[in-house]
Protein backbone atom coordinates (compact mmCIF):
# COMPACT_ATOMS: atom_id res chain seq x y z
CA UNK A 1 0.00 0.00 0.00
CA UNK A 2 1.03 3.35 -0.98
CA UNK A 3 1.08 5.73 2.93
CA UNK A 4 -1.39 8.42 2.60
CA UNK A 5 -2.78 11.14 5.57
CA UNK A 6 -5.72 10.33 7.32
CA UNK A 7 -8.42 12.62 8.38
CA UNK A 8 -11.31 11.28 10.39
CA UNK A 9 -13.88 14.48 10.97
CA UNK A 10 -16.73 14.81 12.68
CA UNK A 11 -19.10 16.44 10.41
CA UNK A 12 -20.47 15.98 7.06
CA UNK A 13 -19.61 19.46 6.24
CA UNK A 14 -15.96 18.75 7.08
CA UNK A 15 -15.38 15.42 5.28
CA UNK A 16 -16.88 17.44 2.12
CA UNK A 17 -14.27 20.11 2.54
CA UNK A 18 -11.62 17.68 2.94
CA UNK A 19 -12.53 15.89 -0.55
CA UNK A 20 -13.33 18.76 -2.10
CA UNK A 21 -10.05 20.77 -1.42
CA UNK A 22 -8.34 17.73 -2.41
CA UNK A 23 -9.27 15.73 -5.73
CA UNK A 24 -7.05 12.69 -4.83
CA UNK A 25 -8.67 11.93 -1.36
CA UNK A 26 -11.02 9.24 -0.75
CA UNK A 27 -13.48 8.31 1.57
CA UNK A 28 -13.23 5.46 3.74
CA UNK A 29 -16.27 3.41 5.45
CA UNK A 30 -15.46 -0.12 6.01
CA UNK A 31 -12.92 -0.09 4.00
CA UNK A 32 -13.47 -3.61 3.29
CA UNK A 33 -13.17 -3.18 -0.52
CA UNK A 34 -11.06 0.22 -0.48
CA UNK A 35 -8.40 -1.20 2.03
CA UNK A 36 -7.92 -4.66 -0.45
CA UNK A 37 -7.67 -2.38 -3.51
CA UNK A 38 -5.10 -0.47 -2.01
CA UNK A 39 -3.00 -3.21 -1.10
CA UNK A 40 -2.96 -4.53 -4.99
CA UNK A 41 -2.32 -0.60 -5.75
CA UNK A 42 -4.73 -0.21 -7.84
CA UNK A 43 -5.40 2.85 -6.47
CA UNK A 44 -3.33 6.08 -4.88
CA UNK A 45 -5.61 8.44 -2.77
CA UNK A 46 -3.53 11.36 -1.21
CA UNK A 47 -5.63 10.72 1.39
CA UNK A 48 -8.57 8.81 3.63
CA UNK A 49 -11.30 10.29 4.80
CA UNK A 50 -12.79 8.25 7.32
CA UNK A 51 -16.36 8.44 8.01
CA UNK A 52 -17.24 6.79 10.86
CA UNK A 53 -17.01 9.76 13.48
CA UNK A 54 -19.56 11.25 11.16
CA UNK A 55 -22.32 10.13 14.02
CA UNK A 56 -25.58 11.40 11.21
CA UNK A 57 -24.47 8.72 9.08
CA UNK A 58 -25.04 6.03 11.22
CA UNK A 59 -28.23 4.35 11.92
CA UNK A 60 -31.42 2.75 11.24
CA UNK A 61 -35.27 4.32 11.51
CA UNK A 62 -38.38 4.40 10.36
CA UNK A 63 -40.65 7.17 9.08
CA UNK A 64 -43.89 6.80 7.82
CA UNK A 65 -44.09 3.99 5.08
CA UNK A 66 -40.24 4.82 4.29
CA UNK A 67 -37.06 3.20 6.26
CA UNK A 68 -33.66 4.88 5.96
CA UNK A 69 -30.59 3.94 6.78
CA UNK A 70 -27.17 6.03 7.22
CA UNK A 71 -24.49 5.53 4.90
CA UNK A 72 -22.27 4.34 7.44
CA UNK A 73 -24.57 1.57 8.96
CA UNK A 74 -22.85 -1.88 8.85
CA UNK A 75 -24.13 -4.80 7.36
CA UNK A 76 -24.13 -6.81 10.91
CA UNK A 77 -26.67 -3.86 11.48
CA UNK A 78 -28.94 -4.33 8.69
CA UNK A 79 -29.11 -8.16 9.22
CA UNK A 80 -30.04 -7.89 12.99
CA UNK A 81 -32.25 -4.54 12.87
CA UNK A 82 -35.50 -5.02 14.35
CA UNK A 83 -36.91 -2.17 11.92
CA UNK A 84 -35.60 -3.86 9.15
CA UNK A 85 -36.61 -7.09 10.14
CA UNK A 86 -40.20 -6.38 10.71
CA UNK A 87 -40.31 -4.14 7.63
CA UNK A 88 -38.16 -5.72 4.63
CA UNK A 89 -37.19 -8.70 6.06
CA UNK A 90 -35.77 -9.82 2.78
CA UNK A 91 -32.98 -6.92 3.19
CA UNK A 92 -32.30 -8.33 6.32
CA UNK A 93 -31.95 -11.44 4.94
CA UNK A 94 -29.53 -9.98 2.50
CA UNK A 95 -27.55 -8.43 4.77
CA UNK A 96 -27.50 -11.96 6.28
CA UNK A 97 -25.78 -13.28 3.40
CA UNK A 98 -22.90 -10.75 2.47
CA UNK A 99 -19.49 -12.12 3.14
CA UNK A 100 -18.67 -13.64 6.70
CA UNK A 101 -19.55 -11.93 10.11
CA UNK A 102 -15.83 -10.35 10.21
CA UNK A 103 -16.93 -8.78 6.96
CA UNK A 104 -20.53 -7.57 8.21
CA UNK A 105 -18.98 -6.06 11.72
CA UNK A 106 -17.26 -4.02 9.19
CA UNK A 107 -18.77 -3.20 5.43
CA UNK A 108 -20.85 -0.45 5.37
CA UNK A 109 -24.02 -0.11 3.05
CA UNK A 110 -23.06 3.07 1.91
CA UNK A 111 -19.69 2.12 1.10
CA UNK A 112 -21.37 -1.18 -1.01
CA UNK A 113 -23.64 1.15 -2.93
CA UNK A 114 -20.87 4.06 -3.49
CA UNK A 115 -18.42 0.75 -5.11
CA UNK A 116 -21.83 -0.46 -6.87
CA UNK A 117 -19.19 -4.06 -8.00
CA UNK A 118 -21.68 -6.06 -9.99
CA UNK A 119 -21.24 -8.75 -7.79
CA UNK A 120 -22.40 -7.10 -4.71
CA UNK A 121 -25.88 -7.46 -2.71
CA UNK A 122 -27.31 -4.35 -2.07
CA UNK A 123 -27.81 -2.64 -5.52
CA UNK A 124 -30.15 -5.23 -6.45
CA UNK A 125 -32.71 -4.60 -3.65
CA UNK A 126 -32.37 -0.88 -4.19
CA UNK A 127 -33.46 -1.19 -7.44
CA UNK A 128 -36.07 -3.10 -7.11
CA UNK A 129 -37.68 -1.44 -3.73
CA UNK A 130 -37.10 1.76 -5.65
CA UNK A 131 -34.68 3.18 -3.08
CA UNK A 132 -33.92 6.98 -2.98
CA UNK A 133 -30.24 8.15 -2.19
CA UNK A 134 -29.72 10.79 0.12
CA UNK A 135 -26.49 12.86 -0.89
CA UNK A 136 -25.03 15.80 0.60
CA UNK A 137 -26.10 18.11 -2.01
CA UNK A 138 -28.94 16.03 -4.03
CA UNK A 139 -31.57 13.15 -3.72
CA UNK A 140 -31.26 10.25 -6.78
CA UNK A 141 -33.40 7.64 -7.99
CA UNK A 142 -32.20 4.11 -8.07
CA UNK A 143 -32.72 3.97 -11.76
CA UNK A 144 -30.10 7.37 -11.75
CA UNK A 145 -27.21 6.07 -8.94
CA UNK A 146 -26.27 2.81 -10.30
CA UNK A 147 -24.18 3.42 -13.54
CA UNK A 148 -22.71 0.14 -14.74
CA UNK A 149 -19.92 -1.35 -13.29
CA UNK A 150 -18.13 -0.01 -10.37
CA UNK A 151 -19.74 3.27 -11.53
CA UNK A 152 -22.22 5.59 -9.92
CA UNK A 153 -23.55 9.40 -10.10
CA UNK A 154 -21.71 10.47 -7.48
CA UNK A 155 -19.19 13.04 -8.19
CA UNK A 156 -15.56 12.24 -6.57
CA UNK A 157 -16.22 14.75 -3.71
CA UNK A 158 -19.81 13.66 -3.16
CA UNK A 159 -21.04 11.68 0.26
CA UNK A 160 -23.42 9.21 0.38
CA UNK A 161 -25.74 10.00 3.82
CA UNK A 162 -28.50 7.79 3.25
CA UNK A 163 -30.54 5.38 1.67
CA UNK A 164 -34.46 5.68 1.50
CA UNK A 165 -36.18 2.42 0.88
CA UNK A 166 -39.97 2.79 0.60
CA UNK A 167 -41.52 -0.39 3.12
CA UNK A 168 -43.09 -2.50 0.22
CA UNK A 169 -46.15 -5.24 0.46
CA UNK A 170 -43.75 -7.75 0.12
CA UNK A 171 -40.31 -8.41 -0.86
CA UNK A 172 -38.08 -11.83 -1.44
CA UNK A 173 -34.27 -12.51 -2.29
CA UNK A 174 -32.36 -15.25 -3.68
CA UNK A 175 -28.53 -15.50 -4.55
CA UNK A 176 -26.46 -18.81 -5.83
CA UNK A 177 -23.08 -17.40 -3.83
CA UNK A 178 -19.81 -17.94 -4.99
CA UNK A 179 -18.67 -20.39 -2.56
CA UNK A 180 -15.53 -18.91 -1.66
CA UNK A 181 -16.44 -15.15 -1.21
CA UNK A 182 -20.05 -15.04 -1.30
CA UNK A 183 -20.19 -12.60 -3.44
CA UNK A 184 -23.23 -13.70 -5.64
CA UNK A 185 -23.17 -15.79 -8.58
CA UNK A 186 -26.63 -14.22 -9.37
CA UNK A 187 -29.13 -12.71 -7.12
CA UNK A 188 -32.55 -11.39 -7.52
CA UNK A 189 -34.41 -9.45 -5.40
CA UNK A 190 -37.99 -8.92 -6.25
CA UNK A 191 -40.71 -6.42 -4.84
CA UNK A 192 -44.17 -5.88 -4.77
CA UNK A 193 -43.98 -2.17 -3.67
CA UNK A 194 -44.28 1.57 -4.18
CA UNK A 195 -42.21 1.29 -7.42
CA UNK A 196 -44.46 -1.33 -9.01
CA UNK A 197 -43.94 -4.94 -9.00
CA UNK A 198 -39.90 -4.86 -9.85
CA UNK A 199 -37.31 -7.77 -10.60
CA UNK A 200 -33.81 -6.89 -9.81
CA UNK A 201 -30.42 -8.77 -11.18
CA UNK A 202 -26.98 -8.81 -9.46
CA UNK A 203 -23.63 -10.64 -10.20
CA UNK A 204 -24.81 -11.99 -13.80
CA UNK A 205 -24.06 -8.82 -15.82
CA UNK A 206 -21.87 -5.77 -15.45
CA UNK A 207 -23.91 -3.77 -13.38
CA UNK A 208 -27.44 -4.26 -11.52
CA UNK A 209 -30.15 -4.67 -13.97
CA UNK A 210 -33.96 -4.95 -14.16
CA UNK A 211 -35.27 -8.31 -15.49
CA UNK A 212 -38.97 -6.41 -17.37
CA UNK A 213 -40.27 -9.70 -19.04
CA UNK A 214 -40.51 -11.43 -15.37
CA UNK A 215 -41.86 -7.79 -14.25
CA UNK A 216 -44.88 -8.27 -16.87
CA UNK A 217 -45.00 -11.66 -15.69
CA UNK A 218 -45.49 -11.47 -12.17
CA UNK A 219 -47.80 -8.09 -12.43
CA UNK A 220 -50.24 -10.69 -14.18
CA UNK A 221 -49.74 -13.40 -11.27
CA UNK A 222 -47.42 -13.51 -8.55
CA UNK A 223 -46.30 -16.68 -8.31
CA UNK A 224 -43.14 -19.29 -9.30
CA UNK A 225 -45.22 -20.91 -11.58
CA UNK A 226 -45.54 -17.30 -13.78
CA UNK A 227 -41.44 -16.63 -14.17
CA UNK A 228 -40.49 -20.39 -14.85
CA UNK A 229 -40.64 -19.55 -18.50
CA UNK A 230 -39.06 -16.16 -18.55
CA UNK A 231 -35.89 -16.51 -20.94
CA UNK A 232 -33.00 -14.65 -20.14
CA UNK A 233 -30.98 -13.50 -22.85
CA UNK A 234 -27.12 -14.40 -21.93
CA UNK A 235 -25.87 -11.78 -24.73
CA UNK A 236 -23.76 -8.91 -22.28
CA UNK A 237 -23.75 -11.31 -19.22
CA UNK A 238 -20.27 -11.88 -16.95
CA UNK A 239 -18.60 -15.03 -18.56
CA UNK A 240 -15.50 -15.90 -15.99
CA UNK A 241 -14.07 -18.95 -14.44
CA UNK A 242 -16.85 -18.75 -11.81
CA UNK A 243 -19.71 -19.41 -14.74
CA UNK A 244 -20.50 -19.03 -18.52
CA UNK A 245 -22.87 -16.33 -19.53
CA UNK A 246 -25.76 -19.20 -20.59
CA UNK A 247 -25.24 -20.66 -16.51
CA UNK A 248 -25.77 -16.85 -15.58
CA UNK A 249 -28.55 -16.40 -18.17
CA UNK A 250 -30.42 -19.85 -16.57
CA UNK A 251 -29.55 -18.50 -12.94
CA UNK A 252 -31.45 -15.86 -13.79
CA UNK A 253 -34.78 -17.71 -14.17
CA UNK A 254 -33.99 -19.60 -11.29
CA UNK A 255 -33.19 -17.58 -8.80
CA UNK A 256 -36.10 -15.25 -9.98
CA UNK A 257 -39.00 -18.08 -9.10
CA UNK A 258 -36.72 -18.80 -5.58
CA UNK A 259 -36.86 -15.14 -4.38
CA UNK A 260 -40.90 -15.21 -5.40
CA UNK A 261 -41.08 -18.54 -3.44
CA UNK A 262 -38.64 -16.39 -0.69
CA UNK A 263 -41.70 -13.43 -0.73
CA UNK A 264 -44.47 -15.68 0.07
CA UNK B 1 3.66 10.87 11.78
CA UNK B 2 -0.05 10.23 13.38
CA UNK B 3 -0.53 9.22 16.56
CA UNK B 4 -2.14 6.19 17.51
CA UNK B 5 -3.69 5.53 21.34
CA UNK B 6 -5.57 2.55 21.86
CA UNK B 7 -6.21 -0.15 24.63
CA UNK B 8 -4.87 -3.52 23.90
CA UNK B 9 -5.84 -6.45 26.30
CA UNK B 10 -6.25 -3.98 28.90
CA UNK B 11 -2.95 -1.71 28.63
CA UNK B 12 -3.41 1.62 27.04
CA UNK B 13 -0.51 2.52 24.02
CA UNK B 14 0.49 5.17 22.26
CA UNK B 15 2.47 4.59 19.15
CA UNK B 16 3.43 6.67 16.05
CA UNK B 17 1.77 4.35 12.64
CA UNK B 18 1.53 5.75 8.79
CA UNK B 19 -1.43 6.37 7.35
CA UNK B 20 -1.26 3.23 6.14
CA UNK B 21 -0.07 1.12 9.31
CA UNK B 22 -2.39 -2.13 9.16
CA UNK B 23 -4.15 -2.74 12.86
CA UNK B 24 -2.01 -6.28 12.60
CA UNK B 25 1.17 -4.94 11.99
CA UNK B 26 0.97 -2.61 14.82
CA UNK B 27 -0.36 -5.66 17.02
CA UNK B 28 2.56 -7.57 15.76
CA UNK B 29 5.39 -5.68 14.97
CA UNK B 30 4.99 -2.72 17.67
CA UNK B 31 3.46 -3.91 20.42
CA UNK B 32 5.23 -7.74 19.78
CA UNK B 33 1.42 -9.30 20.18
CA UNK B 34 2.59 -12.05 17.92
CA UNK B 35 -0.40 -14.45 18.64
CA UNK B 36 -1.96 -12.60 16.28
CA UNK B 37 -1.76 -13.97 12.98
CA UNK B 38 -1.18 -12.98 8.79
CA UNK B 39 -2.41 -15.65 6.81
CA UNK B 40 -3.91 -14.26 3.11
CA UNK B 41 -3.35 -10.45 3.93
CA UNK B 42 -6.63 -10.37 1.53
CA UNK B 43 -9.38 -10.53 4.23
CA UNK B 44 -10.04 -14.16 3.42
CA UNK B 45 -8.44 -16.62 5.82
CA UNK B 46 -9.31 -14.70 9.28
CA UNK B 47 -6.31 -15.81 11.07
CA UNK B 48 -5.86 -12.03 11.71
CA UNK B 49 -9.10 -11.65 13.53
CA UNK B 50 -9.18 -9.77 17.00
CA UNK B 51 -11.91 -8.00 18.68
CA UNK B 52 -12.70 -4.29 18.39
CA UNK B 53 -14.70 -3.24 21.45
CA UNK B 54 -16.34 -6.58 21.85
CA UNK B 55 -16.60 -7.44 17.66
CA UNK B 56 -14.91 -9.51 15.56
CA UNK B 57 -12.72 -8.33 13.08
CA UNK B 58 -10.03 -8.91 10.50
CA UNK B 59 -6.98 -6.84 11.46
CA UNK B 60 -5.41 -7.02 8.45
CA UNK B 61 -8.48 -5.11 6.72
CA UNK B 62 -8.52 -2.61 9.59
CA UNK B 63 -6.15 0.79 9.74
CA UNK B 64 -4.51 1.17 13.09
CA UNK B 65 -6.07 4.96 12.83
CA UNK B 66 -9.08 2.98 12.36
CA UNK B 67 -8.74 1.78 15.49
CA UNK B 68 -7.54 4.75 17.46
CA UNK B 69 -9.54 5.02 20.72
CA UNK B 70 -10.75 1.58 20.63
CA UNK B 71 -10.67 -1.35 22.94
CA UNK B 72 -8.99 -4.26 21.35
CA UNK B 73 -8.01 -8.02 22.46
CA UNK B 74 -5.88 -10.71 21.04
CA UNK B 75 -5.62 -14.08 21.84
CA UNK B 76 -2.63 -13.06 24.39
CA UNK B 77 -5.54 -11.13 25.86
CA UNK B 78 -7.85 -14.42 26.82
CA UNK B 79 -6.56 -16.29 29.23
CA UNK B 80 -6.66 -14.51 33.02
CA UNK B 81 -3.68 -13.53 35.18
CA UNK B 82 -3.04 -16.75 36.52
CA UNK B 83 -2.87 -18.64 33.33
CA UNK B 84 -6.59 -20.04 33.38
CA UNK B 85 -7.54 -20.62 30.03
CA UNK B 86 -10.33 -19.01 28.47
CA UNK B 87 -13.11 -21.53 27.94
CA UNK B 88 -13.06 -21.90 24.03
CA UNK B 89 -9.03 -22.12 24.67
CA UNK B 90 -9.36 -25.03 27.09
CA UNK B 91 -12.08 -26.40 24.63
CA UNK B 92 -9.97 -25.81 22.08
CA UNK B 93 -7.02 -28.03 23.72
CA UNK B 94 -9.74 -30.72 25.10
CA UNK B 95 -11.42 -31.72 21.48
CA UNK B 96 -7.51 -31.45 19.99
CA UNK B 97 -9.18 -28.63 17.55
CA UNK B 98 -6.02 -28.04 15.95
CA UNK B 99 -3.08 -29.43 14.35
CA UNK B 100 -0.26 -26.92 12.75
CA UNK B 101 -1.93 -24.28 14.97
CA UNK B 102 -1.91 -21.64 12.38
CA UNK B 103 -5.42 -20.74 12.05
CA UNK B 104 -6.26 -21.27 15.84
CA UNK B 105 -6.00 -17.74 17.55
CA UNK B 106 -8.18 -16.58 14.74
CA UNK B 107 -10.50 -19.49 15.11
CA UNK B 108 -10.88 -18.78 18.82
CA UNK B 109 -11.48 -15.35 18.25
CA UNK B 110 -14.29 -15.15 16.01
CA UNK B 111 -15.56 -17.94 17.66
CA UNK B 112 -15.84 -16.21 20.83
CA UNK B 113 -17.55 -13.52 18.95
CA UNK B 114 -20.36 -16.54 17.22
CA UNK B 115 -21.08 -17.88 21.04
CA UNK B 116 -21.29 -14.41 22.69
CA UNK B 117 -23.71 -13.17 19.70
CA UNK B 118 -26.79 -16.33 20.30
CA UNK B 119 -27.13 -16.65 23.96
CA UNK B 120 -30.28 -18.89 22.69
CA UNK B 121 -27.46 -21.52 21.63
CA UNK B 122 -26.01 -23.14 18.54
CA UNK B 123 -26.70 -25.77 16.44
CA UNK B 124 -23.96 -27.29 14.65
CA UNK B 125 -25.21 -25.67 11.35
CA UNK B 126 -25.11 -22.53 12.72
CA UNK B 127 -21.29 -23.34 14.35
CA UNK B 128 -20.10 -23.93 10.43
CA UNK B 129 -22.00 -20.81 9.25
CA UNK B 130 -20.23 -19.04 11.46
CA UNK B 131 -17.10 -20.11 10.69
CA UNK B 132 -17.54 -18.88 7.15
CA UNK B 133 -14.79 -16.14 7.91
CA UNK B 134 -12.21 -18.32 8.75
CA UNK B 135 -9.74 -21.04 6.91
CA UNK B 136 -8.18 -24.01 8.13
CA UNK B 137 -6.42 -26.27 6.44
CA UNK B 138 -5.29 -29.10 8.59
CA UNK B 139 -8.27 -30.03 10.36
CA UNK B 140 -11.62 -30.70 8.15
CA UNK B 141 -13.25 -28.28 10.99
CA UNK B 142 -14.98 -31.16 12.60
CA UNK B 143 -12.93 -30.93 15.96
CA UNK B 144 -13.30 -26.94 15.96
CA UNK B 145 -17.20 -27.33 15.76
CA UNK B 146 -17.16 -29.83 18.54
CA UNK B 147 -14.62 -27.18 20.55
CA UNK B 148 -16.70 -24.82 20.01
CA UNK B 149 -20.02 -25.97 20.99
CA UNK B 150 -18.48 -27.27 24.57
CA UNK B 151 -17.13 -24.06 25.27
CA UNK B 152 -20.61 -22.84 24.55
CA UNK B 153 -22.01 -24.59 27.26
CA UNK B 154 -19.34 -23.08 29.87
CA UNK B 155 -20.08 -19.33 28.48
CA UNK B 156 -23.57 -19.55 28.70
CA UNK B 157 -23.64 -21.15 31.97
CA UNK B 158 -24.88 -24.29 31.47
CA UNK B 159 -21.76 -26.28 32.79
CA UNK B 160 -18.92 -25.55 35.12
CA UNK B 161 -16.20 -27.28 32.81
CA UNK B 162 -15.67 -28.17 29.83
CA UNK B 163 -17.14 -31.61 28.84
CA UNK B 164 -14.38 -34.32 28.35
CA UNK B 165 -13.85 -35.21 24.93
CA UNK B 166 -13.76 -38.45 25.47
CA UNK B 167 -16.76 -39.46 28.11
C1 LIG C 1 -14.01 -11.53 2.09
C2 LIG C 1 -15.05 -10.54 1.60
C3 LIG C 1 -16.28 -11.03 1.16
C4 LIG C 1 -17.25 -10.15 0.70
N1 LIG C 1 -18.45 -10.65 0.27
C5 LIG C 1 -19.42 -9.82 -0.17
C6 LIG C 1 -20.70 -10.30 -0.58
O1 LIG C 1 -21.00 -11.50 -0.52
N2 LIG C 1 -21.61 -9.40 -1.02
C7 LIG C 1 -21.35 -8.06 -1.08
O2 LIG C 1 -22.23 -7.30 -1.49
N3 LIG C 1 -20.16 -7.56 -0.68
C8 LIG C 1 -19.19 -8.41 -0.24
N4 LIG C 1 -17.98 -7.89 0.18
C9 LIG C 1 -17.76 -6.43 0.11
C10 LIG C 1 -18.16 -5.78 1.42
O3 LIG C 1 -19.57 -5.82 1.54
C11 LIG C 1 -17.66 -4.34 1.49
O4 LIG C 1 -17.69 -4.00 2.82
C12 LIG C 1 -18.48 -3.34 0.72
O5 LIG C 1 -18.57 -3.64 -0.64
C13 LIG C 1 -17.85 -1.96 0.80
O6 LIG C 1 -18.26 -1.35 1.96
P1 LIG C 1 -17.21 -0.63 2.91
O7 LIG C 1 -18.00 0.06 3.92
O8 LIG C 1 -16.22 -1.63 3.35
O9 LIG C 1 -16.60 0.44 1.89
P2 LIG C 1 -15.12 1.00 1.69
O10 LIG C 1 -14.21 -0.09 1.30
O11 LIG C 1 -14.75 1.85 2.84
O12 LIG C 1 -15.40 1.95 0.44
C14 LIG C 1 -15.77 1.44 -0.84
C15 LIG C 1 -15.82 2.59 -1.85
O13 LIG C 1 -16.92 3.45 -1.59
C16 LIG C 1 -16.49 4.78 -1.30
N5 LIG C 1 -17.35 5.24 -0.20
C17 LIG C 1 -17.50 4.63 1.01
N6 LIG C 1 -18.45 5.25 1.73
C18 LIG C 1 -18.92 6.26 0.97
C19 LIG C 1 -19.93 7.28 1.16
N7 LIG C 1 -20.67 7.34 2.28
N8 LIG C 1 -20.13 8.18 0.16
C20 LIG C 1 -19.41 8.12 -0.97
N9 LIG C 1 -18.46 7.19 -1.22
C21 LIG C 1 -18.21 6.27 -0.26
C22 LIG C 1 -15.02 4.65 -0.96
O14 LIG C 1 -14.31 5.83 -1.28
C23 LIG C 1 -14.59 3.48 -1.82
O15 LIG C 1 -14.33 3.91 -3.12
C24 LIG C 1 -16.99 -8.76 0.65
C25 LIG C 1 -15.76 -8.25 1.10
C26 LIG C 1 -14.79 -9.14 1.57
C27 LIG C 1 -13.51 -8.58 2.04
S1 LIG D 1 -4.73 -12.44 7.14
FE1 LIG D 1 -6.50 -11.26 7.50
S2 LIG D 1 -8.04 -12.46 6.66
FE2 LIG D 1 -6.26 -13.59 6.12
S1 LIG E 1 -4.70 -26.10 12.33
FE1 LIG E 1 -3.44 -25.75 10.62
S2 LIG E 1 -4.57 -24.24 9.55
FE2 LIG E 1 -5.93 -24.83 11.08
Amino acid sequence: MYDFAYHKPTSIADAVKILAADPDAKPVSGGHTLLPALKHRLNQPSALVDLSGIAELRGIKREGDTIIIGAMTRHGEVATSDIIKSAIPALAHMASTIGDTQVRNRGTMGGSLANNDPAADYPAAAMALGAKFQTDRRTLAAEDFFQGMFTTALEPDELLIAIHFPVPKKAGYAKLKNPASRYSMCGVFVADGAAGIRVAVNGAGPGVFRQEAAEAALSANWSPEAVAGVKQDPDGLNSDIHGSAEYRAHLVTVMTKRAVLDAG
Amino acid sequence: MPQVTLTVNGTTHTAEVEGRTLLVELLRETLRLTGTHVGCDTSQCGACVVHIDGESVKSCTTLALQANGASVTTIEGLASADGKLHPMQEAFREYHALQCGFCTPGMVMSAIDLVQKNPQGLSEHEIREGLEGNICRCTGYHNIVKAIAAAADVMHGKRAEIAPAMA
